[in-house]
């Protein structure tokens, strides 16, 4: 390690700092590490080396093995010393050399006299020292010492014990466990850090036992203790019991009246456990959030920007669940977008995204145009999300959302922040029909003058997707060509393959295509030349059968229906011969199990490449899998897919979980399995489905599994028919079997003989809401009158008793399975009625709007009333029976 | 959130981003080049900021960083993107104020590097393998300053020391001349 400093020096002017470790050096220093060994010990000097040697390690220097036992056994003589203050450099710098189990015993029991010393500052160092440096075998010796020194009457002594004790805690449990009883005496103590020191200890020591925890929560917290940190351990730790308590039941949650008083507390510190605590609790209500987020709101006026960035990130996170509660604090939020910290103002930014209502979009961004400029991109990066989710929300505001978005893509900025500004715009044009053509031209825009070839080769093919498909495809084209005057090799292929895509979908444009298309014969690049060659030969099939045109169409445009990865592999195997590659045998079966992730409930997934007709790309993917299975190919076209339901508790031998694929006239299971035993390879995987509760289905296909190995994914398969569009319900039994073989963990290999096994799996349900998909409408009014008022069907339900009004309405959206419009599912917070927006689309491919009207009276009875309109009226009728039954 | 309130480092740089005294207490980061990236970038993130009144606080790489700045001194004191920001900034005060009693409020760069010593104690008193030992400054300076100052005639020693090294620096900048 060079010596900074010593550089510093070289310019030779004035103003050059001055060190006393200047020129340095380590070998030099050992040197002097000599004057330990001297029989008359200079203190001040000896004092002065050790200095100078933790100087060298703080700086990054290290010793060798043999340089740093050396030194550890020069310092050992030290001891020798009454010098208190040398005494404090030893212990430090025999922590920081972390000598070896052998050269331990060396200091062992000059340590040990230390412990027993009458000197506070001696005992306090000398526990720390050896507790830090000790091993199991010489805890055992000492435990005596540390039991009495945790109840020690100096606090610093009793602290060094206690905090001893907590590192130990980590690799002796069974010796500290024993101290409980001195521990819990130290709980009581009058000085402030022992208690928390002591509390932390306990609390470590019992956290295993519930019960245990839950007495020690419920006799501190009728107050003793005295310590800001200690009250903080302690809001922890209640939040912890009211977790593990979790009666949800209505009614008092137990501790809140003590978290409640902590708001009170004096200590900031204090105040904001409290707070977030309460923030954070499951299932929080408004009225419990409301005191919690009135000393939040203070705290963001505060004059320390530690205690506005505490309060405006624990807002944010709030907004995120609770948009409603947090709008209190829109005025206070707004004005710290101008805070001198740029993280306070970014969390403010983004948290005013997630809380505001319609009206005042166009005015926040306003305010954030002039913001964007002088923050950092990773601060711009969440911006963006924000702005992303608030368009969604608010599909009628896209305009000014898409008009900031193309702005900011017009700015400098790198590469993760025009990603996801591109990513944002590809995902509004997907679920915002509106939005479409105005999106494209912001990014055709955007790759005339973009630096990034992987964002101008996504945003090609991706124009290559949506743009035939637009109302006049031939504005697009100037663009695309540009590229392939202007770019590099790689934009050049992918803007030729975009505009054959254009010449191949949209009859009018192809001649003036093959003439672009022509041109690029000429190209330097071989592969932009190969490409435009291809393209040319295919699609010039001139007016030919329809049927070879399709075929061409699907030869160049379709999507393989093979894995990827299983094209990778099958191709990597594949060596050189006579015999030409046969896609055909590549395997279709997904291996991996990257379908059945779970995808975070209202995650937006991103992605250029992920397709725009269908809602989500899941539902893609699924259909590509189920498509390769010829049992179901003759099922028609998939119409939705649920989220994966899981059969199986967690933890368990076998993992399952269940995903329903919904057909007009057919039902198919796919069983996610999963074999958690290394010892166990399973085959001939099966689900026996009793379907005796869903009288409508009849079994037509069972896919068994092949064999399951252990922590490799498979998906075994069972079809039912049901009643062609009818919305069919019903209950099914699972019972996996299989035939179980032992596997050798040393070898992996499994025995021959197998023994027949079943596992009991719970059950599964299809309900009415599996037939509708979500789908929104951006704007619900227009869609709305468009409709037939003949179709609407109008009546009143009531409810019953509810524990809230938001959660009636969100129990009645979960029934109907449809997409909620307009933002209208949150429900503002003490509100007596509410009306929410639905929008959907019902198997037969039947659109469906859903007005609801919800009121509350005083003894929490819920009443509603359900309008809907559908393009079939027996639809509507169909979508109160869902509701009458649910 | 059971877990004990936390401290992953803290930090002593000077105005250039160099190291005075730094303590890490975590494996967060776990080679030299680790940490001195990280004290790098924590640096260039935060040099620009006005840090001298009130203590500012930064979030980044799921750390928490509050900092404090006098002279051409950078406090620091990380911690995980869980923790109580309120208990960091204490833990930062307490160091920050415990260094302006030890060295009789000169707190800058030089007279930090002549007083190592008491900075290493210092942050020995404060942190204890990432577990508080100590907020309150007056008391984290008396444990320091006891070995300094009842020790055998160290007042009197400390002072011609400390005359020895002004005459060196004299010494060492005319000849520089």
């Amino acid at each position: 390690m060079a010596q900074p400093l010593v550089k510093k020096d070289d310019d030779g002017d004035d103003e050059m700092d001055y060190s006393p470790f200047l020129g340095i050096e380590k070998g030099a220093v050992l040197q002097e590490a000599r004057a330990f060994h001297d029989p008359q010990l200079d203190a001040r000097r000896c004092s002065q080396v050790i200095t100078k040697l933790l100087y060298l390690l703080n700086q990054g220097e290290t010793f060798t093995k043999v340089e740093a036992t050396e030194v550890f056994f020069a310092v050992t003589k030290l001891f020798q010393s009454k010098d208190t203050g040398l005494r404090r450099m030893v212990y430090l710098i025999i922590k920081e050399l972390s000598p070896s189990n052998d050269e331990v015993i060396i200091v062992t029991s000059s340590l040990m006299k230390d412990m027993n010393s009458k000197t506070d500052m001696y005992r306090a160092n000398a526990i720390r020292v050896l507790c830090r440096i000790t091993d199991g075998t010489l805890l055992t010796q000492i435990e005596r010492y540390l039991k009495q020194a945790i109840v020690d009457k100096n606090p610093v002594v009793a602290s060094a014990a206690l905090v001893s004790g907590i590192h130990l805690l980590q690799t002796n449990p069974e010796i500290v466990k024993r101290w409980s009883n001195e521990v819990q005496e130290a709980v009581q103590s009058r000085a402030a850090l022992v208690q928390f020191h002591a509390l932390a200890l306990l609390h470590q020591i019992r956290q295993n036992d519930r019960l245990a925890v839950s007495k020690l929560v419920t006799s501190l917290t009728k107050g003793s203790v005295r310590s800001p940190l200690a009250q903080c351990l302690l809001i922890r730790y209640t939040s912890q019991v009211i977790r593990e308590t979790n009666n949800s039941q209505s009614g008092e949650r137990p501790f809140f009246d003590f978290l409640e008083s902590c708001l009170r507390h004096k200590a900031e510190m204090v105040i904001f456990e409290a707070a977030r605590a309460i923030t954070e609790l499951t299932g929080v209500t408004n009225r419990e959030l409301t005191p919690a987020i009135t000393v939040l709101q203070l705290f963001l006026s505060s004059s320390k920007p530690v205690l506005r960035f505490a309060a405006v990130r624990t807002l944010n996170k709030v907004a995120m669940t609770h948009p409603l509660a947090v709008t209190n604090c829109n005025i206070d939020m707004e004005s710290l977008i101008s805070d001198q910290n740029r993280s306070i103002a970014t969390l403010a930014i983004t948290t005013l995204l997630k809380t505001g209502n319609e009206s005042s979009v166009d005015r926040l961004m306003k305010q954030i145009t002039n913001f964007m400029s002088d923050i950092a991109d990773e601060f711009k990066i969440v911006v963006v999300e924000a702005i992303r989710s608030l368009c969604l929300k608010f599909p009628l505001k896209y305009r000014s959302l898409m008009n900031f978005l193309s702005n900011i893509l017009r700015e400098e900025g790198g590469f993760e922040y025009k990603k996801a500004i591109v990513d944002s715009i590809v995902i509004l044009i997907r679920d915002i029909p509106d939005a479409k053509e105005n999106g494209l031209i912001h990014l055709c825009e955007f790759i005339e003058d973009c630096e990034f070839t992987y964002l101008s080769t996504q945003i090609l093919h991706f124009l290559g997707n949506e743009g035939p498909k637009t109302s006049d495809p031939s504005k697009y084209i100037r663009y695309i060509y540009n590229r392939v005057i202007l770019e590099n090799a790689t934009v050049r292929a992918a803007a030729v393959s975009t505009l054959a895509k254009f010449g191949a979908l949209v009859g009018s444009l192809k001649p003036r295509i093959f003439v672009l298309l022509r041109r690029c014969l000429f190209d330097i690049d071989d592969e932009v030349r190969d490409r435009a060659t291809l393209y040319l030969n295919t699609l010039q099939g001139d007016d030919s059968i329809g049927e070879t045109d399709n075929d061409v169409k699907e030869f160049l445009f379709g999507s393989l229906d093979v894995p990827l990865s299983n094209l990778e592999t099958s191709l990597q195997n594949y060596e050189p011969s006579e015999e030409p590659f046969d896609i055909s045998s590549v395997p279709k079966e997904v291996k991996s199990q990257p379908l059945t992730e779970k995808k975070a409930p209202g995650k937006v997934p991103t992605g250029l490449g992920a397709p725009i007709s269908n809602p989500t790309p899941t539902v893609d993917a699924y259909e590509k899998l189920i498509s390769s299975i010829p049992e179901f190919s003759s099922f028609g076209k998939l119409f939705k897919s649920s989220a994966p339901v899981e059969l199986t508790e967690a933890e368990t031998e076998y993992a399952v979980s269940v995903v329903k694929h919904i057909f007009d006239g057919h039902v198919v299971f796919q069983y996610n399995c999963t074999n958690t035993i290394p010892e166990q390879l399973l085959e001939n995987v099966t689900v026996f489905v009793d379907a005796s509760e869903a009288e409508e289905f009849s079994e037509v296909v069972l896919k068994p599994l092949r064999s399951l190995p252990y922590d490799s994914p498979g998906q075994t398969f069972v079809a039912f028919e049901k009643p062609e569009g009818v919305p069919a319900v019903g209950k099914f039994s699972n019972l996996l079997k299989f035939i179980v073989k032992e596997v050798d963990p040393a070898t992996g290999e499994a025995e021959d003989e197998g023994v027949e096994d079943e596992y009991q799996l719970e059950d599964l349900e299809i309900v009415a809401a599996d037939y509708i998909l979500k789908v929104g409408v951006s704007n619900f009014r227009n869609a709305w009158e468009s409709m037939d008022p003949d179709s609407e069907r109008v009546d009143e339900y009531g409810l019953g008793a509810r524990e809230s009004l938001a959660e009636a309405v969100s129990a009645v959206i979960n029934l109907l399975g449809m997409q909620p419009c307009e933002g209208t599912d949150v429900v503002p917070s003490n509100s007596r009625s509410h009306s929410c927006l639905l929008s959907g689309i019902f198997i037969g491919n039947v659109k469906v709007l859903v007005r609801l009207s919800f009121g509350i009276d005083g003894p929490k009875q819920v009443a509603m009333k359900l309008t809907v309109r559908s393009d079939d009226p027996a639809i509507s009728d169909a979508i109160h029976e869902i509701v009458a039954n649910g | 959130m059971e877990s004990c309130p936390s401290i992953k480092n803290i930090l002593l740089l000077d105005s250039d981003g160099k190291r005075v005294a730094v303590k890490y207490y975590t494996d967060d980061w776990p080679t030299l080049a680790a940490k001195l990236a990280f004290e790098n970038s924590v640096y260039t993130k935060t040099h620009k900021t006005n840090a001298r009144s009130e203590a500012e606080i930064i979030m980044f790489d799921n750390h928490i960083v509050v900092y404090k700045f006098i002279q051409d001194l950078h406090f620091f004191v990380t911690g995980g993107d869980e923790e109580n920001e309120l208990i960091l900034a204490t833990v930062l005060q307490g160091f920050f104020d415990a260094v302006g009693l030890l060295l009789r409020n000169n707190v800058d760069k030089r007279t930090a590097l002549e007083n190592l010593d008491l900075i290493l104690l210092c942050l020995d008193e404060i942190v204890d393998g990432g577990i508080v030992l100590e907020t309150e400054a007056s008391v984290i300076a008396g444990k320091v300053a006891t070995n300094s100052l009842d020790g055998s005639g160290s007042f009197s020693e400390q002072t011609i020391s400390q005359a020895l090294a002004t005459a060196r620096e004299h010494l060492a900048r005319s000849l520089l001349k």
